[in-house]
């Protein structure tokens, strides 16, 4: 676990902000500040920065107007982050916010890693932008000192102004008339003085985010709306399967008289993202539309063409019981507990497939501009993403650029940049720019899914009830296999791993001897891309042990609260650590404390009502956004129909950089998990997923909204991520629910009215 | 073949068949990218318009059944953008991804029109067609009460309210 957390964190520093130097230097007539590698820092910043054949990472830009461009990587796709990344670059800096702007860069080396995700951005920008931001200020100050003759000591920074008592100059006018020409070491940049919390005036001040207004004239440019001269419209015809389907043969000779239609092109794709794949080709979307239902395209059919998805459950069951996998936590007496155990409580826990379902269609532009390869998107990983479209081309990475649009959701689709591969190759074949969108069906069909999971868990008992042993399995298709190899972890057996496939099952409780166990479903893999969705593996890890956990306190005859408070015993692994998880499970049990006492936690509710608990970290014990719920139900004993009355939330996320946005972040994210819980959910029928559109997928709709009650732990600890934790606590909490409203427990997501009736009929069996 | 439309107050003749949706007319034909596409079936109101004051799926509606019609996009709905719904919208901070936001905001418009003062359950009513992915629901229902409360709501409500 932790191994696989370090090669996570040096990957997302890997663009080098660790092992950095920092440079403030005159550009232009502007000033520029941008982290640069160590062997660069002997030579004065000014020619440093002006170079073009080194690669810096550029974080802002004073010019002589005052205005300060913050360069943001990270896609916007919702979570205002732009505005977040800005908000901790002023605050040290002194900037006046009118002044700051946010410029959402096209990948060039210069700027680094492109990785949105995880719920990293803030976590992981913090420390580095709060000292890009101080560094700043420094350097202001003693230019500004110089200009107005005075010591620098005697003058503050605020506002965007240098002032010594009443003397006062503007940054941009200090760009103006100064020259910069610092360098900091790591440690210099280190030894630099951040604020303390108390004296911030920007984090954890409420501010609107920049991203909105344009948001709601219709002036915002998503991926979708990208333009560009002389392109034409592509329109895809998938294949029966997403890998091993072969073009037999193709038919386009009934759209030949629709008006606009150009051409048919079978792709031949080295990179194997889209194999089989076929673009209708035409002067306007609508007619490539129209076109596409006229040509006939006949495959001969890969091998997963008739997998389903019982045969997905069957084989992660199958590999469970073989077995085999990682142990991504083993402790030597983990047999010799069990077998001793006074107790020991076993449970199967399965989740559908479920789709990202981002309602902006993926789509891309492909062109050649300039001797480059150029791709117009919305995207969440270029970084990852580039080599993949190098080796699709058959150029050099060097040879492509991606440029940047705003995300119409992200929610981990975007991940995975698979679907910029048929925009380049139909470029490159046609020798013009193209416009690729996928429609709807082939959005769905084409998606990354959540795969299907099967989890099996027990737990041992004391004779005195208490909790001395827990394991838990889980079998998945494995995303980070499929597409970011570098990123697996290696098991105490010497397996590897998808962290992305287990995180979550690696909980604070304090649980005695502790085995999990990760288990790759081949089948799934080869059956579709296992995809990243919004909380990745808690999305099944914690539905399962948090349910699990209720139905232990269920056995022994205690409180499900208590039973949590027990275990969470911050001691020895779980006592924490700075900067990240300070306090360790002592503040897990504080949210749960806080969420109980919010919700009215053990008050009596009527017949066919029940309230239930759970709790969840985030994505990754690394990284702990301390979460609890409670979730109040009323189940319909005759239809099985669960209503979601009531949602409370608390959250201890460390500083909240911006309180509006991290609400929003917080609220999308707990509907997100009540529609996944409740709602959203599909099938692997003949090798594809069942529900392409919205007759059968069914997110959930403002009038399922339940009341809903957020609130965040007032801390000035290192802020951690909020896009999506509170994703996975709601499952678990609504099962839990609904067995303390009926007895009846639900094992499978999403949780349906005939699963619920199902659990009721084995409720009065039993 | 050519489909004369009146867009946001403007006449406008298309040479594109009269079975070409509405939507990619408006966004591909006359670059109002406002106008979003989501499902391409009528259900997720990403592709909201106004014909002749109410709201209908642009991505269903052929160009030829509303040649004559008065249509407002997004981008018409008010000259400046501020619309009371508009402004509500940026005053509960609404959007995230913001992808359906024209839609919400045009299906809510459409409500507002016919009932200055919705109830939660009249608002539900009208919104349940449009899916908000993000699922920024609590603050599209709080934006349009903040909108459907502020006086300004009568005064300017851009080129269709000749027509509503």
């Amino acid at each position: 676990m932790s191994n696989s957390f370090k090669e996570t964190r040096n990957l997302t520093t890997s663009d080098g902000l660790s092992r950095r130097g920092f440079m403030i230097g005159t550009v232009g007539t502007g000033v520029a500040m941008a982290f640069v590698p160590m062997t660069l820092l002997g030579g004065s910043a000014e020619d440093v920065l002006n170079h073009e054949a080194f690669e810096p990472t550029l974080w802002y830009r004073i010019d002589p107007s005052g205005g300060i461009s913050v360069k943001v990587t990270k896609a916007e796709m919702g979570q205002h982050i732009g505005t977040a990344l800005a908000r901790i670059v002023a605050e040290e800096l002194e900037a006046d916010w009118e002044d700051v702007s946010v410029d959402y860069v096209d990948t060039d080396p210069k700027y680094g890693l492109f990785l949105t995700g995880g719920s990293w951005s803030v976590w992981t920008s913090f420390d580095q932008l709060s000292r890009a931001g101080a560094a700043g200020r420094v350097a202001l100050i003693e230019e500004g000192a110089r200009l107005l003759g005075v010591a620098a000591d005697q003058c503050i920074a605020r506002r965007s102004q240098v002032v010594c008592g009443d003397r006062q100059i503007g940054y941009g006018d200090i760009v103006a008339r100064g020259r910069f020409n610092q360098t900091y070491t790591d440690e210099q940049l280190a030894s630099l003085s951040l604020k303390p919390a108390a004296d911030r005036t920007l984090i954890g001040a409420d501010t609107q985010a920049l991203d909105i207004p344009e948001k709601t004239i219709g002036a915002a440019t998503y991926g979708i709306d990208a333009t560009y001269q002389g392109m034409v419209y592509a329109k895809p015809l998938l294949p029966p399967t997403r890998y091993g389907s072969v073009v037999e043969s193709v038919d386009d000779s009934r759209a030949k008289s629709i008006a606009g239609y150009q051409q048919t092109l079978v792709l031949d794709d080295p990179s194997n993202s889209v194999p089989g794949w076929v673009l209708v080709i035409a002067d306007s979307y609508h007619a490539a539309q129209r076109a596409a239902r006229s040509v006939r395209v006949s495959w001969q059919a890969g091998p997963t063409a008739e997998v389903n998805e019982a045969d997905l459950f069957a084989r992660a069951d199958e590999l469970i019981d073989s077995g085999s996998g990682a142990l991504f936590l083993d402790h030597a007496d983990v047999d010799d507990v069990f077998a001793s155990a006074n107790n020991v409580v076993t449970a199967r826990y399965t989740t559908s497939t479920a789709l990202h379902f981002q309602l902006e269609p993926v789509n891309a532009i492909g062109l050649q501009r300039e001797g480059k390869w150029e791709l117009h998107t919305g995207a969440q990983w270029q970084s990852l993403s580039l080599p993949v479209y190098a080796k699709a081309l058959g150029v050099p990475v060097e040879k492509i650029l991606m440029r940047t649009h705003l995300l119409g959701g992200g929610l981990g689709r975007r991940l995975n940049g698979d679907y910029g591969v048929p925009a380049l190759l139909a470029a490159q074949a046609l020798n013009k720019p193209v416009k690729v969108v996928l429609s709807r069906e082939d959005d769905s069909q084409f998606d990354s899914p959540r795969s299907p999971s099967v989890q099996r868990l027990s737990m041992a008992f004391d004779s005195d009830g208490g909790v001395v042993g827990m394991q838990h399995a889980a079998s998945a298709g494995w995303p980070t296999a499929e597409l970011a190899g570098f990123f697996l972890g290696t098991g105490t057996n010497g397996e590897k791993f998808d962290p992305f496939s287990i995180n979550g099952a690696d909980h604070w409780y304090e649980v005695g001897a502790h085995r999990v166990r990760a288990v790759m479903n081949d089948l799934a893999q080869q059956t579709f891309r296992p995809g990243w969705l919004r909380s990745v593996a808690p999305g099944w890890t914690n539905w399962a042990s948090e349910s699990f956990i209720d139905e232990a306190a269920s056995v022994v005859g205690v409180d499900p609260l208590v039973l949590r408070q027990r275990m969470l015993t911050a001691r020895g692994i779980n006592a924490g650590s700075e900067p990240n998880a300070v306090g360790g499970a002592k503040r897990m049990a504080n949210v749960l404390a806080r969420v109980a006492e919010k919700a009215g936690w053990g008050k009596s509710l009527p017949e066919g009502e029940g309230m239930g608990i759970a709790c969840t970290f985030g994505q990754e014990r690394a990284a702990p956004t301390w979460t609890a719920c409670v979730a109040e139900v009323a189940v319909d004993n005759e239809s099985g129909e669960v209503t979601l009355n009531k949602l409370t939330l608390v959250v201890d996320a460390g500083s909240i950089v911006h309180p509006d946005g991290a609400l929003a972040q917080c609220e999308g994210a707990a509907l997100w998990g009540v529609s996944l819980a409740l709602h959203e959910g599909t099938e692997f029928a003949a090798g594809q997923v069942q529900d392409t559109n919205l007759g059968g997928y069914r997110p959930l709709r403002m009038g399922d909204v339940p009341e809903l009650e957020i609130e965040f732990v007032e801390s000035v600890h290192h802020p951690m991520g909020l896009g999506e934790p509170a994703t996975t606590v709601i499952a678990p909490a609504i099962g839990n629910a609904i067995y303390a409203a009926t007895g009846a427990r639900v094992r499978h997501l999403p949780i349906r009215p005939d699963a619920v009736k199902v659990a009721l009929a084995a409720r009065q069996k039993a | 073949m050519a489909v004369a439309l009146n867009i946001n107050g403007r006449e406008v003749a298309l040479d594109v068949p009269d079975d070409t949706p509405l939507l990619w007319a408006v966004r591909d034909e006359l670059d109002l990218k406002g106008t979003k596409f989501g499902c391409g079936i009528g259900m997720c109101g990403a592709c909201t318009v106004h014909i002749n004051g109410v709201a209908q799926r642009s991505c269903i509606t052929p160009v030829g059944s509303v040649a004559g019609a008065a249509i407002t996009t997004i981008e018409g709905l008010n000259a400046d953008g501020e619309h009371p719904l508009q402004q509500a919208w940026v005053a509960a901070q609404t959007p995230q991804c913001g992808y359906c936001q024209s839609g919400q905001i045009m299906q809510a418009a459409s409500l507002l029109a016919q009932n200055s003062n919705p109830s939660d359950a009249d608002i539900v009513d009208a919104m349940s067609g449009n899916l908000c992915r993000c699922m920024a629901y609590t603050r599209i229902k709080k934006a349009i009460k903040m909108a459907a409360s502020a006086d300004s709501l009568a005064v300017n409500v851009g080129p269709e309210a000749a027509h509503v």
